[in-house]
């Protein structure tokens, strides 16, 4: 489902390029559950949104659902955001004055999707994620581990074919971590290809296959069992 | 969409209360300015519109002097001959369209009976001056018909004149003292008010013959001519000029149609209105750089929201609309709330001054709500277009 050839993205930097990413190749096959890891720099977040059509990269092509999406004008690459990718952010990125409900059915208004039905759906989703007695609260009304689950109820919404999350249980304690990757993986369970970016070797592990990523090239592909707690010196 | 576009835009204005209001206010007190002062200069207008006409319409006045060809005051500059009782009579066998042809005379004088005494303008003119001028008697009979190159020793006086002369007294029949002539009170006008700027209760009107005699006066103040309808008013003008350009051997006559001074008048004060208005449109452009400068604010403040927007789908072209929407949200509120400020300012204006005319348009209030949806619409731009361009990944990267 995604094919990535060649992909580089360079910044300058004062008159210097800095490649975040450098003639990467890897290839993620629908219904996988694959995790990012590598030190800070190394180009995790970089590869992640370019996965997720934030970014062009600087050369090389991407193609999504067996389209070169690296073509792409803004307009495009909206509409493959829009349905076909689910985010999920480490710090949550609720819009604070919407009420939970109203942050899962936010997609769904720029979707052009007819109010009446975005509360049916919004409704459902809430429902998947455990939390349809908090949909009348604001996201300050809600602890961190139900706004994570805000968030993925919104990033499922408009039924993606991708999910990306970065550092999903980075601002929560272990025991909702854990809640939420269940949560996350019952997903996958039911065929949603899911993407993780992560320092946390205990979510690594978790995924099918980890990507080891160090100064924009990937450095390592291992089984998620085969990573251990010892293989820090990645993280 | 729009509907959800606007409930967003409005959730995002009612999370910032104060900030909202303040704006609101900026763009209300701007708005209000420009209604109040519509108002007032529109009201100016009609008022002289109203006083114009409600001495007769279809009035063409004939005075000495070319304006046209001197460039100033008729009167002032070159020697005009006189305007005579002949050329008036010249006037009424010539010209058939005219329903009354009335000469005037005018100059100041004391008027008194016995002790009481008082400075008046005095009017000469003809019988035909009362329906000339739409007046109306009070008791007695206006100057009588006849020969208006006689001159008999009557007088109407105006309605305070007469008051002031005879308190508690019969007026009629009485004799009172135009500067050095006795004449004789034959009639006393009903109360009008001000005409053109005449106290037109304050005038003693006597025949024309008299008045010229009394100021040794050899040519008449004017001629005013009422035509039958206000179709006829420029083919009377050009034949009065033809004659009494023949009889003078050149033209030294002007004529002013009530149209022209009305149109004059007009245009002097829509000219009024327009710099009310300007002066309106410079607190409404403080008001509207008020208002940008909050929308800039707010993208600023937003930026995690709006990179979150854009990686839920939502484009370039989605996120200027729902920044441009609420800017002229904003503005829009600023407009009505500046409406009914406008409009209950007139209305307190009137309420102290009745004297003061003053009546918003309503093409005003039409006006006042596109200029602010308009204002929050241009200087919306800058900052919405500023939120569209954001990098979405930078604006996720602020925590």
């Amino acid at each position: 489902m995604i094919a990535l050839q060649h992909i580089s993205k360079v910044y300058e930097v004062g008159g210097q390029p800095i490649y975040a990413l450098r003639d990467l190749n890897e290839n993620i096959g629908s219904g996988e559950y694959v995790a990012i890891v590598g030190p800070s720099g190394s180009g995790k977040s970089t590869l992640l949104n370019v996965i997720g059509c934030l970014l062009r990269p600087s050369e090389g092509a991407y193609f999504f659902n067996g389209e070169d999406v690296s073509q792409f004008d803004d307009q495009a690459l909206s509409y493959v955001r829009q349905h076909q990718i689910g985010f999920i952010f480490q710090s949550f990125h609720l819009v604070p004055r919407l009420t939970a409900l109203g942050n899962v059915a936010l997609p769904m208004v720029f979707a052009g999707i007819p109010s009446s039905e975005r509360q049916i759906r919004a409704k459902e989703a809430l429902e998947a994620v455990g939390l349809s007695d908090r949909a009348h609260h604001r996201p300050n009304q809600l602890s961190v581990g139900q706004r994570q689950r805000v968030v993925i109820a919104r990033a499922i919404i408009m039924q993606p074919l991708l999910l990306l999350a970065d550092e999903p249980t980075g601002n929560l304690d272990t025991h909702s971590g854990q809640q939420i990757m269940e949560l996350l993986e019952s997903l996958n369970a039911k065929g949603l290809t899911m993407l993780v970016v992560t320092h946390d070797p205990k979510v690594a592990r978790r995924a099918n296959r980890v990507i080891v990523l160090a100064d924009g090239q990937i450095v390592k592909r291992v089984k998620g069992e085969e990573l251990t707690s010892g293989s820090a010196p990645f993280f | 969409m729009l509907i959800d576009l606007i409930s967003l835009a409005w959730s995002a204005l009612a999370g910032h209360r104060l900030r909202t209001s303040l704006s609101v206010v900026g763009v209300a007190v701007g708005i209000g300015a420009v209604v109040a002062l519509t108002a007032l200069g529109e009201g100016a207008r009609q008022y002289v519109i109203q006083e114009f006409t409600s001495i007769g319409s279809n009035l063409l006045s004939v005075l000495p002097g070319k304006t046209e060809t001197t460039g100033a005051m008729p009167g002032i500059g070159g020697v005009p001959n006189d305007l005579t009782l002949e050329d008036l009579l010249a006037l009424r066998r010539q010209i058939h369209s005219a329903q009354y042809i009335v000469p005037v005379s005018m100059g100041t004088e004391t008027v008194s009976h016995g002790e009481r005494r008082r400075q008046v303008a005095v009017v000469g003119s003809s019988p035909e001056f009362l329906e000339a001028r739409e007046l109306r008697l009070a008791q007695g009979q206006f100057l009588p018909t006849g020969d208006v190159e006689r001159g008999a020793p009557v007088v109407v006086l105006g309605h305070i004149t007469a008051r002031e002369l005879f308190p508690g007294e019969q007026p009629l029949g009485q004799v009172v003292r135009v500067g050095e002539w006795r004449m004789r009170v034959i009639g006393v006008l009903a109360e009008i008010g001000t005409q053109l700027g005449i106290k037109m209760d304050e005038v003693v009107i006597v025949p024309v013959a008299t008045g010229m005699k009394m100021f040794n006066r050899s040519s008449l103040f004017r001629i005013l001519v009422k035509v039958r309808s206000p179709k006829d008013l420029d083919s009377a003008c050009e034949q009065v000029i033809a004659i009494l350009t023949q009889r003078h051997d050149e033209e030294d006559v002007t004529c002013i149609t009530q149209k022209a001074v009305i149109a004059t008048f007009s245009s002097i004060l829509q000219t009024l209105t327009l710099v009310l208005v300007a002066i309106g449109a410079i607190s409404l452009t403080v008001a509207g750089i008020g208002v940008m400068n909050v929308m800039l604010v707010t993208v600023s403040e937003r930026t995690e929201e709006i990179g979150l927007l854009r990686a839920l789908g939502a484009t370039h072209g989605q996120i200027l609309s729902v920044f441009l929407l609420e800017a002229v949200m904003l503005a829009g509120l600023g407009g009505l709330v500046g409406l009914l400020l406008g409009l209950g300012g007139v209305h307190l204006l009137t309420w102290i001054y009745p004297a003061v005319p003053a009546a918003a348009p309503a093409w005003a209030i039409g006006a006042a709500l596109g200029l602010a949806m308009m204002l929050g619409g241009i200087f919306g731009v800058l900052p919405a277009r500023r939120a569209a361009k954001l990098d979405p990944i930078m604006a996720l990267q602020r925590r």
